[in-house]
C-alpha cells in the first residue's frame, strides 16, 4: 500500500480509492489545466488505520449506543465530538506513521499545503458534501499534515455529515475518505463559478474575494458577484458589495485582515479576467460533460483551478435538501463574535426593558377591551421574542461547540469533555437565583418559629426579613410557582415557592464546588504561539459568553413569558368573578387561552410530551410482567447516586419534590432548574452533553444522565433507581425473580 | 486428545471468541449474562468488566462461585458435531491494587475499544480464579482440564 500518491498514482488508483475531488484534480492536470501541486492519501490507509488502532470499533459504540433516529442533533454533536477525539488522540501505527512522514517530507516539506476531504461520493451529481467535510488550509510540517489527515477523516463524522448521509440513506459505517494534498497558493484573488447558475438555467455565475477562498466559502466575506448569459458570455448584471476584510495564510492557519482603501474600492476581478474564469469553467463543463461548481484562484496574474465538481440537484431552490441547514449548524469565530455584540449588547438589554416596561402596567386598572389588547399584545411580544430566541440565541450557543473543538485540537485532552471547566462557574443567572434561595432557606433554618408559620399560613409577616428577601427575589426573577415552563403552574397554588423554601431549609446548606480551571487555562493557552495568544484569549471569552447566555436567555425570555401569564391570570380572573357583565367579558372570552379547560389543555400539552400506551388486553398477559432493569443513555455528570424517581411529567410534579430525590424528566427547563439542588441525579430523556440540565447538574457536582431514550415510560415515581454518571446508566431495582 | 493439546484449543477457542456467558446466582436464584472476557496465558484467570449497578456484580458479591460457556456455534444443524463448547467454573478472587493495571492491560488488549468503559470508577474489574475447563465436542466427547491456580 502506498501511503502518498501523485499524478499519476491518483489516475491509476481510481476514484473509488482517491475520492472525487483527488480524482478530478488529477484528471485537470493531465488535461493541461493549471493546478496546484497535488497529492493524494487514499481510502485504504484509512481503512489501515482504523483496522490498526481499533478505532472502528469505538466508533462502532459510539454510533449505536442510541438508534440514530432517535437522537436530537446536540445528541449527534456528542457523537461527533467524541469520535473526533478518537482520531486526535490516537497516532497512526508506527510503521504507516513513519513512511507516510518520509514521503510527505520529501513531497511538500518546504511550502504551506492544504488539507482536503477527498470521499469516494463525494461531490456527485446527486450529493454533495461540499462544505460537510474538513478542509485545512496553510498546514505546515508532515507532522501537522498527518494531524490534519487524521481530523479530515474525523470529518466523515461530523454531526453535519451524519445527518446529510442519514437523510440520503447512505451506511455511516461503509463510508470511507480519502485527503487531497495540495500545495496552497498564496491567492491575490480567488472565487467559485457556476457554469450554469443554480438560481437560473440561462445564466453563469461567478463570486469572487480578495484573498483566499475561504471567506467566500466560510459566508464571512460577502462577494463581488457577476451573472453572465450562458450562452454569449456577456454580463448581465454585477453585484458590488461593501468590501472590508479578506481571508490570508496567517500563522497556523489563516486570519481574516483589512483590506487596503485601494483594493476596497475596486472588484477583485477585471473584464480579463472574468473571461479567464468563464472560458475555463467552460472548458471543465465539457471535460465533465455535465455543468460545473469550480473554484479557482488568481496569483502574481497566474490563473490556478482549485477543484471542480458537478452541481448538485440539491443547489436547486425547489429541492428539500437540508445540506444548507446543516452546514449552519457550524459558526465562524468572526460569525458568532458579531452574533455576541448583538445579544449582549442590543436583544438582552431589550428583553430586559421589554419585561420591565410591561410589569409597569396596572392590569386590574384595564377596561375588559383594554385587557384583551393587552393579552393580545404581550402575546405578539412574546411570539416576537421567541423567534428572536431560535434565530439568534440558539446560533449563539455553538460558540461553546466552536471554543471545545479549538481547544480538543490544541490541547488533544483524554477527555473530549475536558473543555467545559473552563466554561463553567461563570456566573450563571440560575446559579445566582438558586444562591438567593438558599439564602432565603438558611432564614427558615435559624428561625423555628418562621418554620412553624410559613408550614402553617403559608406566608410569613410582612415586617419579616424573610418577606422582603423574597419580594425582592420575585422581584428579579419571578414567582417560581408561576414561571415554571408553560406558566401556567399558578393553578398548583400560591404557596408552592413556600413549599420549596421549607424543602431547602431541611437540609444542610449546599453550596456550589467551583472547580479551579486556572491550570487548565494555563495549558489551554501554553498550546498557542505566543501571536495566537489573542485568539486563543478571545475565543475563551466567546466560548464562557456562549455558556452563559445559554442559561440566562432563557431566564430573560421567562420573564417575558410570566408579564404574557399575568395578564392571562387577570383574563381568568375575571371570568370567574361573580356579578361581572358577560357582553363587557365577551372579548375575553375569545382569547383560545382563556376558553374553557384551556390552561389544563395548554399545561398537557406543553409539558406532555409522555402519553402512557397500554399495551394489549390484561386477559391474556395475566401472569406477565414488564419492567426496565438498565436504561442507557449519555453520561452527562460525572457520580453515582441512589434515590427514589421523582418523575415530572407536568410542572405540576415539581412542587412536591423532595430532597434526595431522583429527577426524572424529558428536559430540564431552565426555569426549572431551582429544584436541582435537592436532587440526588438528574436524568434526562433529551441528549446532550450540553444541555441544559447536564450543565446545571455539572455545576451541583450531581450524577448526570441525558438521552435515556423513551425514560419516562419505563420509570414511575417512587421507584428506587441508581444513576451511574460514570457510564451513562440508570438501573431500576427489581426483584431477581 | 492430550493435555497440551486440550489446552491449546481452549485457549484458541476464547482467544476467538469476544464473548461468553457468565453464569451467576444469589439466594437460589440462578442468573445468566454475557460478557465480554479475556483470559491470562494460563488461563488460570479469566477476567471482565461490570458496571457496580449490574445484577452479575451483586449476585457475585453475594456468592463468588461463576461459571463462563464459551463456544462457537454458528446457530446450524453443523453446529451438533463441528461447534466446540467450553465451560469454565471457578471463583471470583479479590485484585490486589498493585496487580490490577497488569490485568487491565490484558483485558484491553483483547477489547480495547472498552477504555473509556475500564476508566470509569463504577466499572469493576471481575477476575475468576478457574479451577476446571470442561470441553463439549462432536456432539457429546467431554474433556476436563484443571488448571493451575
Amino acid at each position: 500500500m502506498t501511503p502518498l500518491l501523485d499524478i499519476q498514482g491518483i489516475l491509476a488508483a481510481g476514484r473509488q480509492q482517491t475520492g472525487t475531488k483527488a480524482f478530478h484534480m488529477a484528471k485537470l492536470k493531465k488535461t493541461g489545466f493549471t493546478v496546484p501541486r497535488t497529492w493524494c492519501i487514499p481510502t485504504p490507509v484509512y481503512e489501515a488505520y482504523l483496522a490498526n488502532t481499533g478505532i472502528r470499533d469505538r466508533i462502532g459504540i459510539e454510533l449505536n449506543r442510541k438508534a440514530f433516529d432517535r437522537m436530537r442533533w446536540e445528541e449527534i454533536w456528542d457523537v461527533s465530538l467524541r469520535i473526533r477525539n478518537f482520531f486526535l488522540t490516537t497516532p497512526l501505527p508506527s510503521s504507516l506513521d513513519e513512511r507516510l512522514t518520509r514521503e510527505l517530507a520529501a513531497a511538500c516539506n518546504d511550502f504551506p499545503v492544504a488539507v482536503r476531504s477527498s470521499a469516494p461520493g463525494e461531490d456527485e451529481k446527486a450529493s454533495s458534501f461540499a462544505g460537510l467535510h474538513a478542509s485545512f488550509l496553510n498546514v505546515t510540517s508532515p507532522a501537522s499534515i498527518v494531524t490534519h489527515i487524521k481530523l479530515v477523516w474525523a470529518s466523515l463524522f461530523s454531526d453535519a455529515a451524519l445527518l446529510y448521509r442519514r437523510e440520503l440513506g447512505l451506511a455511516v459505517e461503509r463510508s470511507t475518505m480519502a485527503v487531497l494534498i495540495q500545495e496552497l497558493i498564496p491567492s491575490d484573488c480567488s472565487g467559485v463559478f457556476f457554469s450554469r447558475n443554480p438560481a437560473n438555467s440561462r445564466q453563469m455565475l461567478i463570486e469572487a474575494v480578495w484573498g483566499l477562498n475561504q471567506g467566500l466559502v466560510d459566508g464571512d466575506i460577502a462577494p463581488d458577484r457577476w451573472h453572465l448569459d450562458r450562452t454569449t458570455g456577456r454580463i448581465e448584471a454585477h453585484y458590488d458589495p461593501k468590501r472590508s476584510h479578506c481571508i490570508q495564510a496567517g500563522t497556523g492557519g489563516v486570519e481574516r485582515v483589512a483590506l487596503t482603501p485601494a483594493l476596497a474600492d475596486k472588484p477583485p476581478l477585471e473584464p480579463a479576467m472574468i473571461d479567464q474564469v468563464r472560458e475555463a469553467g467552460r472548458r471543465l463543463e465539457s471535460l465533465f460533460e455535465q455543468p460545473q461548481d469550480m473554484e479557482w484562484t488568481f496569483w502574481q496574474n497566474r490563473f490556478y483551478v482549485l477543484q471542480s465538481r458537478a452541481i448538485t440537484t440539491s443547489a436547486s431552490k425547489d429541492t428539500d435538501d437540508k445540506r444548507t441547514w446543516y452546514l449552519s449548524l457550524h459558526r465562524s469565530y468572526d460569525n458568532l463574535k458579531a452574533l455576541y455584540d448583538k445579544i449582549e449588547h442590543c436583544l438582552i438589554p431589550k428583553m430586559i426593558q421589554v419585561a420591565e416596561d410591561l410589569g409597569r402596567i396596572d392590569l386590574s386598572a384595564l377596561s375588559p377591551s383594554n385587557l384583551c389588547a393587552e393579552i393580545d399584545r404581550r402575546q405578539a411580544v412574546y411570539d416576537h421574542w421567541v423567534k428572536v430566541y431560535w434565530a439568534d440565541f440558539i446560533p449563539f450557543a455553538h460558540g461553546i461547540r466552536l471554543f471545545g473543538q479549538v481547544y480538543n485540537d490544541a490541547v488533544k485532552p483524554a477527555d473530549p469533555y475536558e473543555f467545559m471547566t473552563l466554561l463553567e462557574n461563570t456566573g450563571l443567572k440560575s446559579v445566582r437565583r438558586n444562591t438567593l434561595l438558599e439564602e432565603l432557606a438558611e432564614c427558615i433554618r435559624t428561625d423555628p418559629g418562621l418554620a412553624r408559620t410559613l408550614a402553617q399560613h403559608g406566608r410569613a409577616p410582612s415586617d419579616h426579613r424573610f418577606s422582603r428577601l423574597l419580594a425582592d427575589f420575585i422581584e428579579e426573577f419571578g414567582d417560581l410557582s408561576c414561571t415554571t415552563g408553560t406558566g401556567n403552574e399558578c393553578q398548583y397554588g400560591d404557596t408552592a415557592i413556600i413549599r420549596i423554601l421549607l424543602a431547602y431549609s431541611q437540609r444542610s446548606a449546599k453550596r456550589l464546588d467551583p472547580s479551579d480551571p486556572g491550570t487548565l487555562e494555563d495549558s489551554y493557552l501554553k498550546a498557542f504561539a505566543p501571536d495566537q495568544q489573542t485568539y486563543a484569549k478571545d475565543l475563551l471569552h466567546l466560548g464562557r459568553e456562549s455558556f452563559r447566555l445559554r442559561d440566562d436567555d432563557n431566564i430573560h425570555l421567562g420573564r417575558i413569558e410570566a408579564r404574557l401569564h399575568e395578564a392571562l391570570q387577570e383574563g381568568q380572573t375575571r371570568l370567574s368573578a361573580p356579578g361581572n357583565n358577560p357582553a363587557d367579558l365577551a372579548c375575553l372570552t375569545k382569547i383560545p387561552a382563556l376558553s374553557a379547560g384551556a390552561l389544563n389543555a395548554d399545561t398537557a400539552s406543553a409539558s406532555g410530551t409522555f402519553q402512557r400506551t397500554e399495551t394489549g388486553e390484561p386477559d391474556t398477559v395475566s401472569d406477565r410482567w414488564f419492567r426496565a432493569r438498565q436504561i442507557v443513555g449519555h453520561p452527562a455528570g460525572q457520580g453515582i447516586a441512589r434515590g427514589t424517581a421523582r418523575v415530572i411529567r407536568d410542572p405540576g410534579d415539581l412542587t412536591g419534590f423532595n430532597e434526595g430525590e431522583v429527577l426524572i424528566c424529558q428536559g430540564v427547563d431552565p426555569n426549572m432548574t431551582f429544584v436541582i439542588p435537592l436532587a440526588a441525579a438528574v436524568v434526562e430523556a433529551r441528549g446532550g452533553m450540553l444541555i441544559h440540565g447536564a450543565i446545571i447538574a455539572r455545576e451541583y457536582g450531581l450524577p448526570c444522565v441525558t438521552g435515556a431514550d423513551r425514560i419516562l415510560e419505563y420509570i414511575q415515581t417512587g421507584d428506587r433507581v441508581t444513576v451511574d454518571g460514570y457510564l451513562g446508566i440508570v438501573t431500576c431495582e427489581t426483584s431477581p425473580d | 486428545m492430550d493435555n497440551q493439546t486440550l489446552f491449546t484449543t481452549i485457549q484458541d477457542l476464547i482467544d476467538s471468541r469476544q464473548l461468553a456467558v457468565l453464569c451467576t446466582q444469589k439466594d437460589g436464584h440462578p442468573y445468566a449474562s454475557l460478557v465480554a472476557v479475556a483470559a491470562t496465558q494460563k488461563l488460570n484467570r479469566i477476567i471482565f468488566l461490570t458496571p457496580k449497578t449490574t445484577r452479575k456484580y451483586d449476585n457475585l458479591t453475594a456468592c463468588p462461585n461463576a461459571a463462563f460457556l464459551i463456544n462457537n456455534s454458528e446457530n446450524r444443524t453443523e453446529d451438533f458435531y463441528q461447534a466446540t463448547a467450553v465451560t469454565a467454573t471457578g471463583t471470583v478472587i479479590h485484585v490486589p491494587d498493585a496487580e490490577q493495571q497488569a490485568l487491565t492491560d490484558i483485558y484491553l488488549a483483547r477489547h480495547p475499544h472498552l477504555e473509556s468503559f475500564a476508566a470509569a470508577p463504577t466499572t469493576a474489574l471481575v477476575c475468576v480464579k478457574i479451577s476446571k475447563y470442561i470441553l463439549v465436542n462432536r456432539f457429546q466427547n467431554v474433556f476436563e482440564l484443571a488448571v493451575t491456580p
